[in-house]
């Protein structure tokens, strides 16, 4: 398969046939009648998913960039439209190009009005996120990083819930107030290295390799990297846009800003806040700052879960606690901990969206998500219940699903470095079991007491198709995860070298003694 | 091309722009005093005046094209690529007002077809103001521009407001002139001239970097100009001028007549005074709290219109970081974001033209609810424009955006550049409301929006603002290598850095 799409040239022409392909597609839709835009959208978001799929077989497992296309945009000001991919990106990009089809399929009946510009602001939306995943150029990212906003304030603000307004604009300050400082802070480090080497760049490579050339403000302009990054992730306390965006967001809405835009910020600190500040990264004082905010939101997160009523808010929560987990992978800057943490986004992604998706197929029913509406689902909605028991298994991180591979790493790499960190952070997985399965328990048994309840119709078949893909991959994850884990070491075992050796710490690179870590 | 300013040709040449302009403009008055006061008369001036700046901008281009360079010492008219360059802006903009200005003269029943004439006349006064590297000449533009303006901002006679807005900025104007002029006198008691570059040199020579009566003469042109752009704390006349204007003359105002005070400011402060610690500083703090107060102000408003004039005054804040940064990648900065200010600027105005009647001073931001189910390509351009406003990416006013962030940053004025993204995100408030009215709210009414319309000239104008926005969002190279040219043909030989400012 691999020599095959080598022999198409897949390489040269893979990435920007991804970028393109859906604003084609968006142009297209808006083009059509608004009755064939759903399948329009379908048709475009499968056709990208296949065209990404060659990335996994052309991927080379090594820590370099691939696929890379570099051309001149603005030449006067250093700028090149530059993209590429490696271990760290990959499976964002893949996991981006799998929500897509399912979040159209997800919105198929839940949108029932101007369904073109929606479909349309998808797709915009993917091209959005993708370029995020796949820019090596300062300028191109942080373009990127802003358009995708829009395309999100419009889904939300439009086809969003009762209180849409007020979630949209506190969605787009909150991000827009944390890019702009870090547009300020690429601004200096780019005029500081043009002076230093004389030569003006916003390439990713060239701001990596002469960054000491910053060093007198190093803190200043990592702290206007983390805020960016650590509103998107978000990072307790920069979360309290998280709840009001993802409850009032429609059900594709939901699925895509906890699956793929909250990566967005941790994808923001590995590929570009730890290498260009790695000083600043390993000191002390900064690294307890970080590991405890992502200990107290994993914790946070799993509290206020257990008296979340709402169900979406519910999962909302758990976001906050799970990516917390994903932080603190990242800080603890092992290589163990920060395949974890890869991992923990991608399994995030499909977990949550999972979440959501039923949450939204819950809400179609019922026209509500009080979980306190609900109960003896299982005996009306078979089909329904086990899905929503694997999931939530999956989100609580059972050994054998996706989630404990991912937290297992984490804890294991973080305890090497930050054992009480670790420690604590455990008590995170029991918490997020008390409060899904009370959860599952209130929706699907006790005793269904309500007769609106009774009449529910089972899962549809479409709706089955769009649950069949991340079942499979809760599974998959869960049982073999060597594949992703094999293309995910070169890179992040690179970043956590190179970090740990410019700030001149002891390596931690390697694997330890036992053979715990390659299950 | 060689020109000889010693001689008659030579001068005719270099002043060919102004003089095609002068001579459409008195022909037009002729023209329009012979007319009746009724909409195709009207019309018909209104078209021979799209031709005369048509033919302006053509020979400007010429002079830009075949590169017109002074043989020997510039007196007057400079012949440099800075003057070119404003000078399209201007008819950019006074081109776009008379696009606008079609339709909406005859909704309102302002049959005066004098109306384009100053228009003409007010444009004419930025190319000398632009163009000049003499303080008087400057002050002469400047006159020529404001009074056109004072008369413009009151043609609708029936409007009350119009009145009060032509009384408040004919009053204030004359106060800004007269600071101007006892500036123009200060400095000339310093150097003994009134030409930038003669300036230049009496104060290298004479060591002039801190004399009081250079400094004074320094502030008082400050203050003078800072009236004309509307810079806090000398805005007061703003808002109630911008309210009560016709809005395609508000558009003109915020946009052209704006820019013109700028592009005279660059130039004096760049070609006289540059490098010296005089100004600085207080373009620093004129340029913060422009920022921070048009934003805040911005903030609390209602009405469209109102918001969008305070909003033309935190742009102001903006290019005043540019010009603070006092060199040609800051000059650079303000030519490319007044490219893109007058393209957004009008085009919202254009829009709020469309939206409302009798002046449309009640039009809130809330009656734009529902406003893209019924006019969709309506919605969508103002949505490009907002955005832009806001320097959102894809679109002009971020890279103008970038671009005076760049200069603020090389300059080392990380301070102003943080207040700038600071000022951006409070303006998110303000911009996106609109935005939000537009799409997410419904229409109070079946019937609402039903008058609003653009009328033909407006649309094409709209289509054309909303596309060149876009347009120098993505590919902005050509703009940006022109706004680099025209900024580097401003930088004196030498420089001043030698002068410091001793006690």
């Amino acid at each position: 398969m691999g020599d095959a799409l080598t022999g198409l040239g897949y390489q040269r022409w893979a990435l920007d046939a991804l970028l393109i392909l859906p604003l084609v597609g968006a142009a297209v839709v808006l083009w059509r009648p608004p009755s064939e835009s759903k399948r329009l959208a379908l048709y475009c978001t499968l056709a990208e998913f296949l065209l990404s799929l060659g990335l996994w077989w052309t991927f080379r497992p090594n820590a370099a960039m691939q696929f890379e296309v570099a051309r001149p945009w603005i030449p006067g000001w250093g700028i090149t439209y530059h993209v590429g991919v490696d271990g760290i990106s990959l499976f964002l990009v893949l996991l981006t190009t799998l929500t897509m089809p399912l979040a159209v399929l997800g919105s198929w009946t839940y949108i029932t009005r101007h369904e073109r510009p929606y479909y349309a602001l998808l797709l915009v939306l993917t091209t959005g996120m993708l370029g995020v995943f796949l820019a090596l150029d300062l300028f191109v990212f942080y373009v990127f990083w802003e358009i995708m906003l829009i395309p999100m304030y419009f889904i939300i603000g439009v086809w969003g819930g009762p209180r849409r307004l007020y979630a949209a604009i506190k969605f787009f300050v909150y991000t827009f107030l944390g890019s702009l400082l870090m547009l300020v802070a690429i601004l200096t480090i780019y005029f500081a290295l043009a002076r230093a080497t004389g030569e003006a760049s916003f390439e990713y490579s060239h701001f990596v390799r002469h960054i000491e050339y910053v060093r007198p403000w190093a803190l200043w302009l990592f702290a206007a990297f983390a805020l960016a990054f650590a509103i998107k992730v978000p990072m307790f306390p920069f979360h309290t846009w998280l709840p009001d965006a993802h409850v009032e967001a429609p059900t594709a809405g939901s699925v895509i800003l906890a699956g793929i835009l909250l990566k967005m910020g941790t994808y923001g600190f590995l590929r570009f806040a730890l290498p260009f500040f790695p000083a600043v990264v390993m000191d002390p004082v900064i690294t307890a700052v970080f590991v405890t905010l992502a200990v107290v939101g994993i914790l946070y997160g799993a509290l206020v879960c257990m008296v979340q009523p709402d169900f979406k808010k519910l999962i909302a929560y758990s976001s906050v606690s799970h990516l917390g987990f994903v932080m603190l992978g990242i800080w603890a800057l092992t290589l163990q901990s920060v395949q974890g943490a890869i991992l923990i986004m991608i399994n995030h992604g499909i977990s949550t969206g999972a979440l959501f998706f039923l949450a939204g197929m819950m809400y179609e029913r019922r026209h509500t998500r009080d979980l306190a509406e609900f109960g003896g689902l299982a005996k009306v909605m078979p089909a329904f219940a086990a899905a929503l028991t694997v999931v939530s298994l999956s989100s609580i991180g059972l050994p054998g699903t996706n989630g404990f591979v991912g937290e297992f790493l984490v804890l294991l790499g973080a305890f090497r470095t930050h054992p009480w960190a670790a420690a604590v952070a455990a008590t995170g997985v029991i918490f997020a079991a008390a409060y899904l399965l009370w959860a599952i328990q209130r929706i699907l048994f006790q005793r269904l007491d309500r007769p609106e309840n009774a009449s529910l119709a089972d899962l549809s078949a479409r709706e089955l198709a769009v649950l069949a893909p991340l079942i499979a991959g809760i599974v998959w994850i869960g049982i073999y995860p060597a594949p992703i884990l094999r293309r995910i070491e070169p890179a992040a075992r690179a970043l956590v070298t190179q970090v740990r050796q410019a700030a001149g710490a002891p390596p931690l690179a390697q694997r330890p003694p036992e053979p715990a870590a390659g299950r | 091309m060689l020109v000889d300013l010693a001689t008659p040709a030579g001068v005719t040449l270099a002043l060919t722009p102004e003089l095609v302009l002068t001579v459409w403009t008195l022909g037009l008055m002729v023209v329009a005093a012979w007319r009746h006061r009724e909409p195709q008369a009207s019309r018909e001036v209104g078209l021979l005046a799209v031709g005369g700046l048509a033919a302006a901008a053509l020979s400007v281009t010429w002079l830009l094209v075949r590169g017109a360079t002074p043989a020997g010492p510039v007196v007057m008219m400079a012949l440099d690529s800075y003057r070119y360059a404003t000078a399209l802006i201007f008819l950019l903009g006074a081109f776009l007002t008379v696009m606008l200005s079609l339709g909406y003269v005859e909704r309102e029943a302002i049959q005066i077809p004098e109306y384009y004439v100053l228009i003409l006349l007010a444009t004419l006064g930025m190319m000398f103001m632009a163009g000049s590297v003499d303080l008087v000449v400057i002050f002469l533009g400047l006159e020529l521009m404001s009074v056109a303006a004072y008369v413009l901002a009151g043609i609708n006679r029936r409007n009350v407001f119009a009145a009060e807005a032509a009384f408040k900025y004919f009053l204030l104007g004359a106060f800004a002139s007269a600071f101007f002029l006892y500036g123009i006198a200060l400095t000339y008691g310093a150097t003994g001239a009134t030409n930038l570059i003669t300036i230049r040199q009496r104060i290298l020579e004479l060591g002039l970097g801190s004399n009081l009566m250079l400094a004074m003469g320094v502030g008082l042109l400050l203050i003078g100009f800072g009236f004309k752009i509307a810079a806090v704390p000398f805005h007061m006349w703003t808002p109630d001028v911008y309210d009560g204007a016709p809005t395609p003359v508000t558009a003109f105002m915020a946009a052209a007549v704006k820019a013109a005070g700028f592009a005279a400011l660059v130039r004096v402060l760049q070609q006289a005074f540059e490098g010296l610690p005089l100004w600085q500083g207080a373009v620093w703090w004129l340029a913060a709290i422009t920022m921070v107060a048009g934003n805040l102000i911005a903030l609390a408003q209602r009405q469209l219109k109102r918001m969008l004039a305070y909003s033309s005054i935190a742009h102001a804040g903006y290019l005043l970081v540019a010009v603070s940064s006092g060199s040609a990648l800051g000059g650079g900065a303000f030519l490319f974001y007044a490219l893109a200010y007058t393209l957004m600027t009008i085009g919202a105005f254009a829009v709020l033209a469309a939206a409302g009647t009798g002046g449309e001073r009640e039009v809130l931001i809330d009656d734009l609810s529902g406003l893209a189910a019924r006019r969709p390509w309506m919605a969508a351009a103002m949505t490009v424009f907002l955005l832009s406003l806001l320097g959102f990416p894809g679109t002009a006013g971020f890279m103008g955006k970038w671009y005076i962030l760049s200069a603020a940053i090389d300059a080392d004025q990380r301070l102003l550049a943080v207040i700038l993204v600071g000022a951006s995100v409070l303006s998110a408030g303000f911009y996106l409301p609109p935005i939000m009215a537009m799409y997410m709210r419904p229409a109070p009414s079946a019937a609402a929006h039903e008058e609003t319309r653009l009328s033909g000239a407006a649309r094409w104008a709209v289509a054309v603002m909303a596309a060149g926005v876009l347009l120098f969002g993505f590919w902005p190279n050509r703009a940006l290598e022109a706004a680099r040219q025209g900024a580097e043909s401003l930088r004196p030989q030498t420089s001043y850095t030698s002068l410091g400012g001793g006690p």
